[in-house]
């Protein structure tokens, strides 16, 4: 509980980045109403708040549910690393599976649903419940003809929720103009979450947004979640902010060359630099040489390939001198290679953040960002990397970006719209002068330092990267 | 003393289903589900227990279920309105919810329609 927020206490879902942009979790002892269209996740979202409850915040849980029967419900989770039959059996959860068969069921007179309450209550009884989840109680709607009695009965189901101090999730199927089809959301008004499952240019992306929130502060915006075997996770993985250190510590580019344009001594840690060139310039030779430059420092190191692949660049290293090789033997460099089209953005980014996690590194390149780009609207990429970078320098990582400009268009703002978000940019282009193609180096710029404004030439040799002699002069001293 | 305790039958009380011979194969084992003696659940039993005697003399068998003292037996009759009217025998399983008020309608959920008896 922060203490900005009062009495407001929130339960956490223990559902990745869903509690950072809730500021904690849903509110306990409330109904909060998770609604979306067919296949949008209300469900996986709704048992991960139940299961989560259980392993890691000690709250055992029912889960009521009016659309599938138990043995289907525990395959499609198990998917998802969720043991439901090892929970049940160890008396943490309770499942009660609500059938409604509007074939065998005829109706005279006045009624009510004490019997749902008989059983819901039954249940929370049996395993000391804390947390609730009915999905998707809408269903009642198509099993029982008598609308005044439902709407009553359901008013009156989370009044006794309330009471009972239940933390509930209740779902529903999004309507056609309405959150839910049967307005559910005029009952449920604590907190409601939408999601969203849509497909564009062939590539499904899936979104959470919070509607509303009573009493709470929350994130506004639509955040890309994904749903994978590692269940689930909502983008951002960690809060908003920029409130990040700003350390005055150097760390080399791994190219002699550009730490003296860099005022002799290279990029500040933790900063982001991009890259950028069209093709051919060498990029991913500059990349590669800050790679090696932070694993002979005895840093990690993480490098995202999204063109080629480990081996490929391990080979073409070899021909400027750098042997990649022994870092990953020592384990000290970890490659990824992906294509992000195979996944879409956010499933990329999920994965990037998670490798990112587990090897907690202190250098990580991204080459290219450019090709994120195939993978997403640059809107959301321009948002997703804003994520990634202000990730990146919470943990102090250095990050170097590479950018393919398109040929011929030289600057800016090529770059999806991220050369902003960048500490410092690098830029490298081709000239051809005669029979000759001659690549060229400079800084762009290179925030809270002074940087040579002039471009250099350089050659890409077996000892590396190198300037010409007759250019080297006018370069500065490199401190070591 | 209450009207009605935890798991009443209702005359005419007959051996259990496993021992119930051919002859009684037309026999009607009803469950009727209540939660407390509330009006709506005792007008449903006064309705049924009128039905029956006009309809199926001899040949019923009530089971009256009190949720409120029962309630774990809620879930094996799938039971979420309350009165519920659970027909076991003759198969299918049919339900009839409500207070039973509409005598034509509970015929036709027990597939007793007034012209067919």
């Amino acid at each position: 509980m922060s203490r900005s927020e009062g009495a407001l206490r929130k339960a956490p879902t223990g559902i990745r980045g869903l509690d950072d942009v809730t500021g904690g979790g849903l509110p306990v002892g409330r109904p909060t109403l998770v609604c979306g269209g067919p296949g949008s996740g209300k469900t996986l979202v709704a048992l991960s708040f139940l299961v989560n409850g259980v392993r890691h915040f000690d709250e055992p849980g029912v889960l009521m549910t009016f659309e599938e029967n138990a043995e289907d419900l525990a395959c499609d989770v198990a998917s998802l690393g969720f043991d439901l039959p090892e929970l049940v059996a160890s008396g943490k959860v309770i499942i009660d599976y609500v059938r409604i068969d509007r074939s065998e069921i005829e109706e005279t007179g006045e009624y009510d649903l004490e019997g749902l309450f008989v059983r819901l209550e039954q249940a929370v009884r049996s395993v000391g419940a804390k947390r609730v989840v009915l999905d998707t109680i809408e269903s009642l709607f198509s099993g029982l003809s008598n609308e005044n009695i439902l709407r009553a009965e359901l008013r009156r189901l989370l009044r006794w929720l309330k009471d009972k101090e239940l933390t509930a999730v209740i779902t529903g199927e999004r309507g056609r103009d309405t959150l839910t089809r049967q307005g559910l959301e005029e009952y449920i008004s604590d907190a409601v979450i939408l999601l969203d499952h849509r497909v564009h240019e062939e590539l499904s992306t899936r979104r959470l947004r919070i509607v509303k929130y009573r009493g709470s502060h929350h994130g506004t915006n639509e955040y890309p979640f994904l749903i994978d075997h590692d269940g689930l996770s909502v983008l951002p993985v960690t809060a908003l902010g920029l409130d990040h250190g700003a350390p005055t510590e150097r760390v080399s580019s791994g190219v002699a060359p550009l730490d003296a344009m860099l005022g002799g001594r290279g990029f500040y840690r933790a900063s982001t630099v991009l890259l950028s060139g069209s093709a051919g310039t060498g990029k991913t030779s500059l990349a590669a040489s800050f790679v090696n430059a932070a694993c002979a420092r005895g840093e990690r190191c993480l490098y995202f390939l999204l063109e080629e692949s480990p081996q490929q660049i391990i080979r073409n290293m070899r021909s400027i001198g750098l042997d990649l090789e022994q870092w990953v033997g020592s384990g000290l460099l970890q490659m990824h290679a992906d294509r992000p089209s195979r996944f879409g953005l956010e499933a990329h980014l999920a994965g990037m953040y998670r490798a990112i996690e587990q090897s907690s590194p202190q250098a990580v390149v991204v080459d290219s960002i450019t090709d994120l780009m195939s993978a997403g609207e640059r809107n959301s990429l321009r948002a997703m990397l804003v994520r990634l970078i202000d990730h990146l320098k919470t943990q102090a990582m250095t990050a170097i970006f590479t950018s393919l400009t398109p040929g011929g268009a030289e600057l800016p703002d090529s770059n999806g719209g991220v050369s902003s978000l960048m500490d410092a940019w690098v830029l490298v282009s081709l000239e051809q002068r005669g029979l000759v193609l001659h690549r060229h180096i400079g800084v762009l710029k290179s925030r809270g330092m002074p940087h040579s404004n002039r471009v250099y030439e350089f050659t890409m040799t077996e000892k590396g990267i190198q300037v010409p002699a007759s250019d080297a002069a006018a370069l500065g001293p490199v401190e070591s | 003393m209450p009207l009605l305790s935890g798991r009443l039958r209702v005359e005419p009380v007959a051996e259990s289903l496993e021992e119930r011979t051919p002859a009684e194969t037309d026999r009607f084992v009803l469950r009727l589900y209540i939660a407390g003696q509330t009006p709506k659940c005792m007008r449903a039993f006064t309705n049924l227990k009128r039905i029956c005697e006009e309809h199926l003399a001899d040949r019923y068998r009530i089971e009256i279920i009190d949720l409120l003292q029962n309630p774990q037996l809620a879930r094996g009759d799938q039971i979420l309105a309350v009165p519920t009217l659970v027909r076991h025998l003759p198969e299918p399983v049919k339900k009839i919810i409500g207070d039973l008020s509409n005598t034509e309608r509970v015929l036709v959920g027990l597939d007793l329609r007034p012209d067919l008896i």
